[in-house]
């Protein structure tokens, strides 16, 4: 029993010791967990410029001046213009598609109208598809860049002028790509959105 | 022999710890193996609702048709209408997924067994922060009660339940899917249980690291302690980024924030990376403390040591790590780049050769070792059966191409199933009967625990395979309602389900049977074969165990002062 109670009496600066360590290593542990969640925030813009960067998800890229050659290849670019639900306007392209070869520059208009009696504030979102075409896919002004006013019943055409990067032509990925499909969607600010219509305005999950 | 001794010493030198009774024992607990307790007993209630309502699945599978969910929405919700049904069929299998996996799986493996073996196997007095553990704990109570409140509240217009599955996906879990509170409910559950899991692995960190017994260094740890602590640096760096990823969730539905709200230029793509990023390393928290339990049994009913140590455990650091390079492989769909696919394709691919050290070094175990087949042991081979189908059917799943196919077909329901439902499940098993006479005190009638197996086996081998015929036809799931093109193996599927449901009753006869019969268990029921230091203490294991450290001196891991070093101690 000596020989316990001489452990005991190391035990105590011991466990001293194990308690602090334990301390640490618990700070250690939360703040592991904190920079995690800290992390999952910066990944927000992290992604958005990634995919700006990089054309991921079908970003287009934006760019002051088309300073490239022309290209050989010939492709379909086909536009589509939708509105969000909550955003009484009207909008659509004033042609369907228009065929471009690479490295040329297009300038295509949508027309958009206000059906309101209010004026309203809206803002484009935009990808291509197919999704790795994003890289190629150069806009050198485009009415998505900003927030869009339009007075009761106002009319307007929007311009977008872009071209197709001739290195397209270089990727494989690209090569069975002839169509490329320009898409915007009309949102009003979300903070503007009304209140999500109750039950008899939309239709069940489907199944 | 010398062992034993010592742990008799420390009962008889700890009476100066007054337990509380009753209630108060286990609402205000700090010792590891009554919270441990807890844990399991919670798993067990959850692991019941859970199985109940993938049995209420499978009867409206059974054929084609819509036959249960008008009525069980009916009595759920007042309306038993046909779109009701089918929101509260979708309702049903994201509450089974995430009853599962939080509150079944997570609380048995990590809580249960972790909060009751890692401080005994490893000679530690109770885990470093006592208190955090109650509290972690009792977070998850509080987290289920809110999952079932979501059962409750509106989540769709006009329907119950948050129905947008396990993964939570805007746009379907933000305002325009799902506008009512239901789904805040499940947002802010998930919040909880993370919570509660952080501070337990926090716990499990600092308590293995921390707290060995004087002469078990990292190397000569059993494998489920590993398998605990790896498990635990998981959660601790997947579970945040879900927080994260679920607190911007809950921002964009309340506060008109737009992480993933393409109308402020948000984009729930982003949500799916993030969710992934989460998601595939908890697949790996899920499995990863049953690669540890099979270990441990393995080894014990072969009655050797386990074959390739080090490298078990350098396998089980390969696994985590790989689980945070390979998210996108589970969104090969939504479009990415062919050098991202790539990428994703090869990286799953490598899991398997870690996978594959695990699976040949149980297999070497058993090789020439003296196989006892007893009930636990004959669940860890079970595991390495199922978890191998469920692996190569991953392996099959990883390539991008097979994926254009597969993607969200039953396919993916019967790999994940194999893994998840008997993989871990079947190492659950393996290691409730390994543990149960050490945590109860009790033997277990062996012969009804073996035809719990077999009726397990069978019955849920019969409810997932067709499922691979199924995927293959295309039958997508998450759908209430098939084409007869699919009659068959959906109706097999089905008695699989019920079969298996009947061996979970055979489970809830073992322990009423086991708990009426009192058959006192000896301190070491399983023979030479149990060298780690749980089995040196009596069982049931008293309150207090391992006050004064053992001595390890076993230079191949684990064994307490035994044979030749006995004296030294």
């Amino acid at each position: 029993m000596s020989a316990s109670g001489e452990r005991n009496g190391t035990t105590v600066s011991a466990g001293g010791r194990a308690a602090r360590n334990n301390r640490l290593l618990g700070i250690g542990g939360l703040t592991l967990a904190a920079t995690m969640i800290g992390l999952t925030y910066a990944a927000a813009p992290f992604y958005s410029a990634f995919c700006r960067a990089t054309g991921y998800e079908g970003t287009p890229q934006q760019v002051k001046a088309n300073t490239d050659p022309e290209g050989h290849r010939i492709v379909r670019v086909a536009f589509d213009a939708n509105v969000a639900p909550g955003l009484d306007w009207s909008f659509e392209p004033e042609v369907d598609s228009v065929r471009l070869r690479t490295g040329q520059t297009a300038t295509v208009y949508f027309r958009v109208r206000n059906r309101l009696d209010a004026p309203a504030v809206a803002r484009a979102a935009f990808n291509v598809s197919p999704e790795v075409s994003g890289e190629y896919f150069d806009k050198i002004s485009c009415f998505c860049f900003t927030e869009q006013h339009l007075g009761p019943h106002e009319s307007a055409e929007w311009p977008v002028v872009f071209f197709l990067d001739p290195s397209l032509e270089k990727d494989d990925s690209m090569a069975r790509v002839d169509s490329i499909t320009l898409s915007y969607t009309l949102f009003a600010p979300p903070s503007e959105k009304p209140a999500p219509a109750r039950s008899a305005d939309r239709a069940g999950p489907a199944g | 022999m010398a062992s034993v001794d010592l742990a008799h010493h420390d009962v008889d030198a700890h009476h100066e710890h007054a337990h509380p009774t009753g209630w108060r024992r286990y609402l205000l607990s700090t010792n590891h193996k009554d919270i441990g307790t807890l844990y399991l007993v919670f798993a067990v209630c959850a692991g019941l609702v859970g199985t109940t309502l993938s049995i209420i699945i499978r009867a409206e599978l059974m054929e084609p048709g819509m036959h249960v969910f008008p009525l069980v929405s009916w009595i759920m919700s007042g309306d038993g209408s046909v779109d009701a049904a089918k929101n509260m069929y979708n309702v049903f299998f994201s509450s089974h997924a995430i009853i599962m996996i939080f509150f079944m799986v997570m609380p048995a493996m990590m809580g249960g067994f972790g909060n009751w073996m890692v401080p005994l196997m490893i000679g530690a007095p109770d885990m470093a922060f006592p208190r955090l553990n109650n509290l972690s704990f009792w977070l998850l109570v509080a987290s289920f009660v809110l999952l079932i409140s979501s059962l409750f509240a509106e989540g769709s217009p006009g329907m119950r339940g948050f129905g947008g599955g396990w993964v939570l996906y805007p746009p379907m879990s933000g305002t325009v899917g799902t506008p009512g509170p239901s789904t805040d409910f499940v947002i802010l559950s998930m919040h909880l249980a993370g919570a509660s899991s952080i501070i337990g692995s926090i716990n499990f960190i600092a308590t293995i690291i921390n707290m060995r017994a004087p002469g078990m260094t990292m190397f000569r740890m059993p494998l489920f302690p590993w398998s605990v602590l790896i498990t635990a640096f998981l959660l601790l760096l997947a579970l945040p980024v879900l927080a994260g990823a679920l607190t911007m969730l809950l921002t964009d539905r309340n506060f008109h924030t737009t992480f993933f709200e393409p109308a402020g230029g948000g984009d729930p793509i982003l949500f799916q990376h993030l969710f992934w990023f989460f998601g595939h390393p908890e697949v790996y928290i899920l499995i990863i403390p049953g690669f540890g339990i099979v270990s441990q049994v393995v080894a014990t009913f072969s009655k050797k040591p386990i074959f390739g140590y080090v490298g078990m455990v350098y396998a089980m650091l390969a696994i985590a790590l790989l689980g945070f390079a390979v998210w996108a492989h589970h969104m090969f769909t939504t479009g990415m780049s062919l050098n991202a696919q790539r990428y994703f394709v090869f990286a799953t691919m490598v899991i398997a050769v870690p996978t594959g050290v695990k699976v040949f070094s149980w297999l070497a175990t058993m090789w020439g070792g003296s196989i006892a087949l007893r009930p636990p042991m004959l669940w860890a081979i079970g595991f390495i059966f199922v978890f191998t189908v469920g692996g190569v059917t991953g392996v099959v799943l990883a390539n991008a191409a097979v994926t254009r196919y597969l993607h969200d077909t039953y396919y993916v329901v019967a790999h994940f199933h194999y893994t998840m439902s008997l993989g871990a499940v079947f190492s659950i098993f393996a290691g409730f009967y390994y543990w149960f006479p050490k945590m109860t005190g009790y033997l277990y009638d062996e012969r009804v625990a073996k035809w719990h197996f077999w009726t397990m086996f069978v019955g849920i081998n019969l409810t997932f395979f067709p499922q691979h015929f199924l995927g293959f036809q295309g039958m997508p799931r998450r759908i209430v309602d098939f084409t007869p093109a699919y009659e068959l193996w959906n109706f097999v599927s089905s008695c699989g389900a019920y079969v298996s449901g009947a061996g979970t009753l055979i489970f809830l006869y073992v322990i009423y049977e086991a708990f009426t019969a009192k058959r006192p268990a000896p301190a070491n029921p399983w023979g030479p074969g149990a060298t780690t230091l749980e089995w040196t203490v009596p069982s049931p294991a008293p309150f207090h165990t391992f006050e004064t450290p053992p001595q390890i001196f076993g230079e191949d891991a684990h064994a307490p002062a035994i044979a030749g070093h006995g004296s030294a101690a």
